[in-house]
């Protein structure tokens, strides 16, 4: 059930963002999984179950790892010799067998956007005019320090190119959209505020490459209250910052450690929806049941759909305003600020950024990230800073030294959710 | 499963302090998850090991390259992707050709198929292939293993069994 109530007709070239806006204005939140399956009959049925959930959804095809680090030969002698994958290699398929996918079911009433998770996504992007894709996600800091060995240098570049590319689809059809997954990073532990700015930057960086139309994204942490300071603080950044283009905010349920019980996991997602309502996101990305143990199958997916949709329509949105003053805020301003100081080009701007520490991902092992910024976990659950390394914040915000970071310690952070939502009382 | 190094020790010598190790730590080509690499040489350094961790999706001339170079004592290759069998077993030939590299042992751990856990699927496989162990099963009792598998390696080298 895609379409919005009440409405028969539904424009067929709707664009991603128009498409989510037009949700937002209406009270709803989208949903959106993620899936990704190497056979195309596979893939179709999973979109097309997507598509039919008791939820305003939108379609993911999520690709493998080798389509993702591409290595298009390994994919290809997976398929031939039915070796299973962990997505759909859409470089391998090629463009006939995505149209023929997408066919009858993408349409104005369901987009559907490509997920992957690349450092150097051209060979994924030039597919799209052919395969008639024209939305996916990334960004040149997100999808390159938190995964694998590309230079910052080189990921920013590959960006560039494939940004311009996507641009490039705008005198075709339906805007093209990309979402930035700068909120996302290393999934947990990383304080809200390089979070925001990221994405933020992110934004920033994909306009200036010729985008109309942005997501920016959060990921879900530790502390309820403070992660509604942080959606806030990112709408009231991106208004600021990106108020010539087309935007909006995609809140992610959970990235770090899920839940083991299906009573804990079912949980923190529809505690996840609440939050993208009360914060003002426009669209959620779930995780099922099933994350904690393996790819979820399409019944869970849809299960995940449902129970988030539930949750976000029984919740109304906070009443605190936007442009409230807040730790986050004042940080990721300073960040952003901070950044786009260092150079008129933001990609320039923000390979300088990580060379200096401004911006500095606690616990990435990427060569191009300092690795001198520590976050903790305080009694609540909100993030804090450690120490700032260079990250230039120190006039807005406290750092605290913590006990000296062990294997049991780091195990304890990165299961806190996990442990306060196993143990929760077993209803839903 | 536990089988770094055969025949196991006498008793007499398991509470004997151990050699510390040089180990290297890394991922397979097509990998890119690092928390399971943040973690283990936080573990193995706590244990007084020295450790050397390559990061994520390391190519397997890079791996082949560094344990050439260093000689470690032990390399431990981590994946959760999935295509830790496929990939694993692929690296494991590659090691396992090198002269130089005999007798180093090579562990694997982590989330080996897309199936998920119930790495014990593919833990004959691997083992056949030339892993010295596989621990693909139950987190906790998997990191249990591993940590009394490294204690047992670093006690053998001290004792130059």
């Amino acid at each position: 059930m895609s379409a919005y109530a009440g409405e028969t007709a539904v424009e067929a070239r709707t664009s991603f963002g128009d498409f989510v806006a037009r949700a937002h204005r209406s009270g709803r939140l989208v949903v959106q999984p993620r899936m990704g399956f190497a056979p195309p009959g596979e893939m179709r049925a999973g979109l097309l179950a997507t598509k039919g959930a008791a939820a305003l959804t939108a379609g993911t095809i999520t690709l493998d790892s080798y389509t993702r680090t591409g290595d298009h030969a390994a994919a290809r002698r997976a398929l031939a010799g039915g070796t299973a994958l962990n997505g759909y290699p859409l470089v391998s398929h090629g463009a006939a067998t995505t149209r023929a996918v997408l066919t009858g079911v993408r349409d104005g009433s369901f987009p559907v956007q490509v997920r992957h998770g690349s450092p150097d996504p051209r060979d994924i992007v030039a597919q799209f005019a052919e395969s008639g894709l024209d939305a996916t996600e990334g960004g040149p800091v997100s999808y390159c320090l938190p995964y694998g060995r590309t230079p910052l240098r080189v990921a920013v570049d590959n960006w560039a190119r494939c940004t311009e590319m996507l641009a490039g689809l705008q005198e075709r059809g339906p805007e093209p959209h990309l979402e930035s997954f700068g909120g996302c990073l290393l999934g947990q532990l990383c304080p809200p505020s390089i979070l925001v700015a990221t994405s933020v930057l992110e934004g920033v960086f994909f306009r200036q490459h010729g985008m109309r139309s942005v997501s920016l994204s959060y990921a879900q942490q530790t502390n309820a209250v403070q992660d509604e300071e942080a959606l806030r603080a990112l709408r009231r950044l991106a208004g600021e910052v990106l108020a010539d283009i087309d935007w909006h905010v995609v809140l992610y349920a959970y990235m770090g450690v899920y839940p083991s019980s299906r009573h804990g996991a079912l949980r923190l997602l529809a505690d996840a929806a609440r939050l993208a309502v009360r914060g003002g996101a426009a669209r959620l990305i779930v995780k099922t049941a099933a994350e904690a143990h393996r790819i979820p199958t399409v019944a869970e997916n849809v299960e995940a759909l449902e129970v988030a949709a539930e949750s976000a329509q029984s919740t109304a949105p906070a009443r605190t305003a936007v442009a409230e003053d807040s730790e986050t805020y004042a940080e990721a301003r300073a960040l952003v600020d901070a950044v786009l100081d260092l150079d008129d080009d933001t990609g320039t701007g923000l390979v300088r950024a990580f060379a200096r520490g401004y911006l500095d991902v606690p616990h990435c092992l990427h060569a191009d990230n300092r690795g001198r910024a520590r976050s903790y976990l305080d009694d609540t659950g909100r993030l804090r800073w450690a120490e700032f390394g260079s990250v230039p914040i120190a006039d807005v915000a406290e750092a605290r030294p913590s006990a000296e970071l062990t294997a049991a310690s780091l195990l304890t952070a990165l299961e806190y959710v996990r442990r306060t939502y196993d143990s929760g009382p077993a209803s839903t | 499963m536990t089988i770094i190094a055969e025949p196991s020790l006498p008793t007499a010598t398991v509470s004997r302090p151990g050699r510390r190790l040089r180990i290297i730590v890394n991922s397979v080509a097509s990998d890119s998850h690092t928390w399971n690499l943040v973690y283990l040489p936080l573990l193995m350094e706590g244990m007084g090991h020295r450790v050397r961790n390559l990061g994520a999706c390391v190519p397997d001339e890079l791996l082949v390259a560094e344990c050439r170079r260093q000689r470690p004592d032990l390399v431990v290759v981590s994946s959760v992707n999935g295509h830790g069998h496929v990939q694993g077993t692929r690296l494991i030939r590659q090691l396992c050709a090198c002269d130089e590299l005999r007798g180093v042992p090579v562990v694997i751990g982590g989330k080996l198929g897309v199936a998920g856990l119930g790495g014990d699927h593919y833990a004959d496989g691997l083992m056949a292939a030339g892993f010295a162990a596989v621990f693909a099963g139950d987190a906790d009792a998997d990191v249990d293993d591993f940590s009394a598998d490294v204690r047992s390696l670093s006690v053998q080298m001290a004792v130059g069994w």
